[in-house]
Formats: C-alpha cells, sequence, structure tokens
C-alpha cells in the first residue's frame, strides 16, 4: 500500500513536521477536524469540548474497555480559519510533556483532493524525541498486558 | 549486513520482544530469564545472543554471574523509531478519509 502519510523529524531538531494528501475536498477535510461527532470517529476518542474559534477550547478523552480514563488532552486555539488553518495548542495530562504548538494548514489540491500539513513545534527537542517513541513504547505495553494475561490464566 | 535490518528482525520474534520486557525492570541472568519461558534453555541463550550482538541488550558480570540488562540508548535509536508514530498518524487520515467519503 502507497504510505500517503509522512513525518518528516529532523535530527536535532524541536518540531516535525506531517503531511497528507486525500481523496477529500478540502472542506470535507476540515469538516473532519470541527464537528465533535466525526472527530471522535477517526481520533478514537470521546470529544468533551471543541470550541472551533479563535480563543476557544478543546479538551479530549479515552478511556478503556472498563471505562478508566487512560488518556486526557486539552488546549486552546489561536487562530481558526475555515477550510485553511487551525493554529492551536496540545498538552497531554498527566503526563511529564510540556504543551506543544500546532499549526494545521488546509489545502485544496484539486476540486476533489486536499493536503494537510501539521506542523507541531515542542519545548525541546528531547521531548520531540520521546512523544515520537510513545506509540513503540505502547506497543511494549500491549505486549507485556497480553503476557500477563496469559500468564494469569495459566496461575 | 545493515545494522538497522537486524535491529528489527531482532524484536520481531515475540520471544525477543519478551525476553527485553523481562529485562526492562531489572537486570536478570539468563538462568532467570529461561526459567520465565517454556522454550529450551539453549534457544532461550541464542536469543540473548541475538539480542546482544544487536546492542539492544548489555552483559554485566557480577561475581560468577552474568546479568543481562537493557540498553536504553539502542532501543532509542531504532533507527526508524519515528515508523510506529507515523503508522498511528496513518490509520487516523485512512479512518478521517474512509468516514469523510460518506459525506461527499
Amino acid at each position: 500500500m502507497e504510505r500517503k502519510t509522512k513525518v518528516n523529524a529532523e535530527e536535532g531538531k524541536q518540531e516535525l513536521i506531517i503531511t497528507r494528501e486525500f481523496d477529500l475536498p478540502v472542506r470535507l477535510l476540515f469538516k473532519a477536524y470541527i464537528v465533535p461527532e466525526i472527530v471522535e470517529q477517526w481520533m478514537g476518542t470521546k470529544v468533551l469540548v471543541l470550541e472551533s474559534r479563535a480563543h476557544g477550547s478543546w479538551r479530549f478523552e479515552t478511556s478503556d474497555p472498563r471505562g478508566n480514563v487512560v488518556f486526557r488532552a486539552n488546549g486552546v486555539i489561536h487562530e481558526f480559519v475555515p477550510n485553511q488553518r487551525i493554529t492551536r495548542t496540545f498538552e497531554m495530562e498527566g503526563t511529564p510533556f510540556p504543551v506543544q504548538l500546532e499549526f494545521l494548514e488546509f489545502e485544496a489540491l484539486t476540486d476533489d483532493t486536499s493536503k494537510l500539513t501539521m506542523h507541531i513545534v515542542f519545548k525541546s527537542a528531547e521531548f520531540r524525541d520521546q512523544l515520537l517513541q510513545l506509540p513503540f513504547a505502547q506497543g511494549l505495553n500491549m505486549a507485556h498486558n497480553r503476557l500477563q494475561e496469559i500468564a494469569n490464566k495459566l496461575k | 549486513m545493515n545494522l538497522r535490518r537486524d535491529v528489527f528482525q531482532a524484536i520481531a520474534d515475540p520471544t525477543r520482544r519478551a525476553i527485553l520486557l523481562l529485562v526492562a525492570s531489572q537486570s536478570m541472568t539468563a538462568g532467570a530469564i529461561a526459567s520465565n519461558f517454556d522454550t529450551a534453555r539453549p534457544t532461550v541463550s541464542k536469543h540473548l545472543q541475538i539480542l546482544t550482538e544487536c546492542e539492544l541488550l548489555e552483559k554485566e558480570q557480577n561475581g560468577r554471574e552474568i546479568y543481562y540488562h537493557l540498553n536504553p540508548k539502542k532501543i532509542k535509536e531504532i533507527a526508524d523509531f519515528i515508523e510506529p508514530f507515523r503508522e498511528l498518524w496513518d490509520d487516523r487520515f485512512n479512518k478521517l478519509e474512509a468516514i469523510m467519503k460518506q459525506y461527499k
């Protein structure tokens, strides 16, 4: 399968850039970022607050199947230009990660295709690298949990 | 052989991943590690050798015993450590695209 999503993280820099082209008109791409019910579907999280306007705020929450909250994040929206740009902060609650700044640029390529550029600025290059490793660490944790479950069954 | 591929081959094996998890929290001897698996001891030794060769594990002599522990620097270096992050976003964006096509 073609790799549509690209992540560019230059060595030693405190920023990273995610780009992706979509077979969607830019207005539908943008809509996916502002309608809470849609955001919930593709982000796999619950949207507690999403005020899509300048000086608005947002807050997402993810629970495990037992209902325990495993992830909560929030931020404020600094700039909101429909079908063009969202500038916002992103902070994971209850973690040592400092707030990060996100510049989302929405661009029409043709009438039916569009491009998203997500430029994320971190407090330091070290925090960026730690964040990049999170999915890997979570993968290990999940493997660990499965091992634990199997081990418990054998007891 | 390409070192990067070695590392990924090393972590592609479920037993070797389980070994990495075991020693993530504490240094362990080969015997202690092997006691966690049904696999024959020589097989575990082979896994330890592979993990040590690609520097994911480090050996430390302590008296008569050799202890294995994780080399966090190497884990960090796992060259394409961006890949799981990229896949995470790729999955999300694939979903976004599929959902929004219904609105066309």
